[in-house]
Parts: C-alpha cells; structure tokens; sequence
C-alpha cells in the first residue's frame, strides 16, 4: 500500500469494501439456502402430525413423509363458529396458513382474558388449521394443533382424535422446553402410550381428559378420560391439562367437535 | 511438519485449552453438551468458524486500520456463524433445531474473538489455520468429554443409542437428572480443569492474594 493505513480515507475504504463483501456472502448463503430449510421445516411439521397421529413406524425417509402425508386433507375451522372455512374472510389459504403467526397478528386473533385464557396463550387465532384423514368417506383422524404454558415454556403439540370426535388417537409435542427427565417426559413414548383410547368429553359433553396426581385406578370411572400425571412435573401436568380443557372447551375445538360429533361437520 | 507449527496445532488441545486453562466460552460449553450430538455439532460449527475467521483476518490484517480492527473482527465473524447457521438449518435441521440460539451466539464467543485479535492479527495465514484449527480442537475436546458423561449418565445412551437401560424403559439404570441440567456442565467442567492441572502442574495459577493468619480482637491498651 503507498498510503498509510490509519487514515480516515483508508479506514472508510476498508469499512465500506467488508460491508459489502459480508453482505454479499450472508445474502447469497440465506438466499441459496431458503429452499432447503424451507422443505427441512415442513417436512418436520409433517413428521410430528404423523408421528402425533400414530401413523409412523421408526424412522422414514422423506419420499415416504410425503406419500403418507398426502393422504391427509388441510382444512381451515373457524374456531367461533366450528365452521369450515376457506379463509377467504381473512385472506388466507389452508395450505399456506400459519397460525402460530396468526395469533400474533389483531386482525386474525382474539384477545382472551384471564378466565377464558386457562392455557396462558396470550391470543387466540380465529382460523385453525385441522388435517383430517379420511377413508372411504369417514373421518378416521382428526389432528389439532394445539399449544399452552407448562412451567418454563409453551409447549406446542398435535392432539389426534378418532373420528368420532371424542377418542383420542394420539397426543405429541414437538416443541416444548421443559426440564428434562421430568416435564419434559411428556415426549417419553411410554407416557404417550396410555392416551390412545381415552375419551376426551364425558356423558354431560364435558371436557374430562387430563392428567390426574398420583395415578389413574384402572377400574376408577376416571380411567376412561385420564392418564397418570408426569412425577416431580405438577406445574407441567397442569399445564397439559388446562391445555386440553381450553382447546377442547368452548373456546378451543368445541363448537367444531360437537358438530363432528353430531355428524353434520 | 515443524515442531513449531506442530505446537500452533496441538498445544491449545492441553497445554493451553480455551476452556481449562483460559477459561473462555464457557457459556455455550454448558448449554448444548446436554447430549453428544448436539455437542460435537457444536464442536464443529465453532472450529470451523474460528479456523476460517482465523484466516480471513489474517489475509487482511495488513489493510486493517487498528482504530476499526475489533469491529471488523465482529463483521467478519458474524457474517461466518451466519452462514454456518443458515448451513445446519439447511442440512441438519433437527440438531439445528436443538441448537437454537447457541450457534448464532458463537459469534460472542470470547474464543473466536480472542484467537482473531492475539493471533490472526500477527501471524501470516497458515499458522493462523492451524491456531484456529487447534483452538477449536481445544474445545471440542472439553464439549466431547462433558457431553459423554452427562448423556451416558444423564440418558443411559449416547449418541441416542441405548447404552445403560433405564428404569423407565425397563432397564436397571436411575439416569442422573441432575446431569441433563446446565449446571451440571459446571461441576464437570470443574472436575476437568482439576484433572488436567493435578496432570500439568504449570497451569496451577498463582493465588492472587494470601489469606493473612487468624487475628484476635485485641484490648486498646
């Protein structure tokens, strides 16, 4: 270099002249990137819902992901009315909704108060989006996302009713930080294990699913509704039950489920 | 290889780790060794970005004027960790996922910052490779041992696979909760640092002051 180095000219040169070249190689990478995480994201989704809704068998390659998620339809619920709905009141698709970003947004959610609010989810999105899987025109599972506050973190989750609206077929989470080994057995195959079967709404239409202290009787009338708590994990098994009782309630699927129970959704 | 590159390589692994004897990023060194996946990841993503930065200041730091040197130093970084993140997220996403915001605050990593300013800044290109290359070894080796130990005994499984059956899967083995927790990773980083100095003694550090003799409160005369 001819010119000294610590002049205010060089050092604008030099600041300038990284800026771009940084830039340049952060965009080119998030760019070329994109379309993988993008595929990476929803491929992810479409392993939980299945995985959720009892459907896989180990580990599966994404050709398989694909061909056994095709098989489920993408429908939009009106969650005020339990309606079906294409969405087009509020500018959406059913494939491309995002409902966790929905309830952040006014214009699509609903702020609930601190009765309603059990499941301490701030907001509550108007469209939910349900993958119904059908065959030979009866609904064999319906997958319903759903999501509420343990003790460190919101967990977020699929609960997978059978089609008659009130057996439960499955219940996973796929995104949830609490402690491990204790709240965070929620993910322990075991404890998953004892919800097929359970029935979420007792005689009365009532939510009765949750987890209950010390145990479920088998031959307890709870035992057709509940599953034993997670030990050492109170504030969690809590928080997983208020969850189901908001989003099985009034203001959750209620009115959607009591119409698929109806038969007349 | 020259002795003296040889020691650019392997001394940062014991003789002068960035964990055990600097005591630099320890923050992510307790956040992510909870499995041995997420570990050697990690362990990856930041020699790579340490070995690289390492060469890129290097290759410029004749045009770096010094009163901008540390803020250059942070875009070169930050701009490497995001690529690196945007790497994972791309081609292994479930341990990106794990992850989280731990890869992208490699780039406030003390280790990557301090080998950029003490030795990329002197040094041609090639000792700086290996210097970034050995100090990334250096804490990949503290991570790989730490996430050993808190898996194993933690999960009773390494790298996923079932190595010690647990009680609740039916096996024999009560896993040590308390290991999967951060704190863990400090006692047992503790234990490491012990274990290499009793080792090589010349890393003891000298007491930063002597605690005078037990006094008593005496009567003014």
């Amino acid at each position: 270099m001819s010119q000294p180095k610590e002049t205010t000219q060089h050092t604008l040169i030099v600041a300038f002249v990284l800026c771009i070249v940084c830039s340049v190689i952060v965009a080119g990478a998030a760019v070329s990137l994109k379309p993988a995480q993008q595929s990476n994201k929803t491929l992810d989704r479409q392993m939980n819902i299945l995985a959720a809704a009892g459907l896989t068998s180990g580990p599966m390659s994404k050709s398989e992901i694909e061909a056994e998620f095709a098989r489920f339809d993408v429908k939009l619920v009106d969650l005020n009315s339990g309606e079906y709905t294409d969405g087009s009141d509020y500018g959406v698709a059913a494939s491309s909704y995002e409902q966790i970003k929905a309830a952040r947004d006014p214009q699509m959610s609903v702020n609930l108060d601190k009765e309603t609010d059990i499941a301490s989810i701030g907001r509550r999105e108007h469209l939910s989006q349900v993958y119904i899987l059908e065959e030979n025109g009866t609904i064999e599972r319906i997958v319903l996302p759903i999501r509420g506050y343990g003790l460190w973190s919101t967990l977020y989750g699929y609960l997978v009713l059978e089609g008659d609206g009130n057996t439960v077929a499955g219940l996973a989470y796929y995104d949830q930080k609490e402690t491990p080994g204790l709240g965070g057995e929620v993910d322990n195959p075991k404890w998953k294990a004892m919800w097929p079967g359970k029935k979420v709404y007792d005689e009365n239409g009532n939510v009765a699913a949750g987890l209950k202290k010390g145990g479920v009787e088998p031959n307890s009338p709870d035992a057709k509704y509940m599953v034993d708590a997670l030990s050492g994990a109170t504030l969690t098994s809590n928080g997983v039950t208020n969850m189901l009782h908001f989003w099985l309630g009034e203001n959750g699927y209620g009115p959607y489920l009591s119409k698929i129970r109806g038969g007349q959704a | 290889m020259s002795t003296k590159t040889k020691d650019i390589l392997i001394d940062p692994v014991f003789n002068n780790n960035p964990i055990a004897l600097q005591i630099l990023g320890i923050c992510s060194a307790l956040a992510v060794t909870s499995s041995l996946q997420t570990a050697l990841v990690m362990s990856l993503a930041l020699t790579s970005v340490v070995a690289s930065s390492n060469v890129v200041i290097s290759l410029i730091r004749n045009q770096i004027p010094s009163s901008i040197r540390i803020i250059v130093q942070m875009t070169v970084i930050a701009s490497l960790v995001i690529v690196v993140d945007q790497i994972l997220q791309a081609v292994a996403y479930d341990v990106a996922k794990q992850l989280s915001v731990f890869v992208g605050l490699i780039i406030t990593n003390c280790i990557v910052m301090g080998r950029a300013e003490a030795f990329a800044m002197k040094n041609p290109p090639l000792p700086s490779l290996l210097d970034g290359l050995g100090n990334g070894l250096g804490y990949s080796v503290v991570l790989i041992a730490v996430g050993t130990v808190r898996e194993l005994f933690g999960a009773g499984k390494l790298l996923g696979f079932e190595i010690l059956p647990t009680i609740n899967n039916g096996g024999w083995y009560q896993p040590n909760g308390l290991l999967l927790l951060p704190p863990s990773a400090f006692f047992l980083i503790g234990l490491f640092i012990w274990a290499l100095r009793s080792w090589k003694k010349g890393q003891v550090e000298k007491a930063d002051f002597k605690m005078a003799p037990q006094t008593r409160a005496q009567e003014a005369s």
